[in-house]
């Protein structure tokens, strides 16, 4: 690999910004293809397919051996309330290669000693959202049951076009929050993006158990087709 | 995805600037119940330090031999181990899966 090659793929990386190697296996030619050049390349289809399952692999084109290698951002977890469903979430999540994220302006929730070792951020949503850099690459959940920090995260969410976004409440809940969303200018479509209830319908009661309904909720929306994905809701 | 490969990538990049010979060795084919997804990579400096891994540990010593004479080289070279080599039951996958891995030199 050159040494440019590997520099731009370091730099792309950090800016969380989704590449494809591909490597010729017979010569050892390589050459890098950022995601917005995947549109106008003879791969195309392939380097899309293959960046949606976040799969590197190995194909034949032009009579060549060729390997995608995919590099796509690490998943980020922002999660929205330090409360209990969130201390069992958060070590999940991170077990699951999630850069993992606490936010919660209540100080009695967000403490180090309820989150060891997970980023806390003790600060209204306004506040600590703009920093984290929320992207595509980004599951949000908004968990406080508190509409004065859930609400103002939701629509931060919207805005950055997270790939999940989910929050806790029942379906009556879950109605009365998009009316408070609609009167604060969300769309009808941003509103239809919430998973709401929350989390695979597995009966799950503890905390931990809504933890693994929401991570598995979370993995369905990062890695099926959009077809499959409409037929796991 | 408990890795970071960016970190790995990180050390070759560093490694390479820092005047080490370095070489980067990746998991290009998988069949049957392989350790490592392909795309997984192992980074080898020239005094045999890696990070990473191919197989979770079962054929990471071979691959650092080798990854030594593509330093020398300069030459990538495709590796493949599986059960059906006795090479590669020698030195350990014996997990029942099939691998190639691409062994390239960095810079």
């Amino acid at each position: 690999m050159k040494l440019e090659i590997l520099h731009e793929l370091n730099a792309e990386r950090a800016g969380r910004r989704p590449v494809i190697l591909v490597t010729d296996t017979e010569s050892g030619e390589q050459r890098l293809v950022k995601a917005k050049d995947f549109a106008r390349d003879p791969l195309r289809t392939e380097l899309e397919k293959q960046l949606r399952m976040g799969r590197s692999a190995s194909v034949e084109a032009g009579g060549k051996k060729l390997f995608l290698n995919v590099y796509a951002p690490t998943a980020k977890l922002v999660i929205v309330g330090a409360v209990h469903i969130s201390q069992a979430l958060a070590p999940l999540a991170r077990s699951l290669g999630y850069d993992v994220t606490v936010v919660d302006p209540r100080t009695a929730f967000a403490s180090p000693e309820r989150f060891p070792d997970i980023p806390l951020i003790a600060e209204w949503p306004d506040t600590a959202l703009p920093p984290l850099n929320v992207d595509a690459y980004t599951a949000f959940v908004a968990v406080t049951h508190d509409p004065k920090i859930d609400d103002p995260a939701l629509l931060h969410a919207f805005e950055r076009n997270c790939f999940y976004i989910g929050a806790l409440g029942s379906r009556k809940t879950h109605a009365k929050r998009g009316d408070r969303l609609r009167a604060q200018g969300a769309k009808e479509s941003d509103i239809a993006r919430i998973h709401a209830p929350i989390g695979l319908p597995i009966g799950a009661v503890s905390p931990s158990e809504i933890a693994v309904a929401i991570m598995a909720e979370i993995t369905a929306a990062l890695r099926l087709p959009p077809k499959e994905k409409e037929e796991a809701a | 995805m408990l890795d970071r490969d960016e970190d790995i990538l990180k050390a070759a990049e560093d490694w390479q600037k820092a005047g080490r010979g370095v070489a980067l060795a990746t998991v290009v084919e998988t069949w049957g119940s392989a350790p490592r997804p392909a795309g997984s990579s192992l980074v080898i400096n020239d005094e045999g330090t890696f990070l990473g891994s191919v197989s979770g540990g079962c054929v990471e010593g071979a691959v650092v031999t080798e990854a030594m004479d593509v330093i020398q080289s300069g030459k990538p070279r495709m590796l493949e181990f599986g059960v059906a080599d006795e090479t590669a039951w020698n030195v350990g996958l014996s997990c029942g899966g099939t691998i190639r891995v691409f062994v390239e030199k960095v810079g």
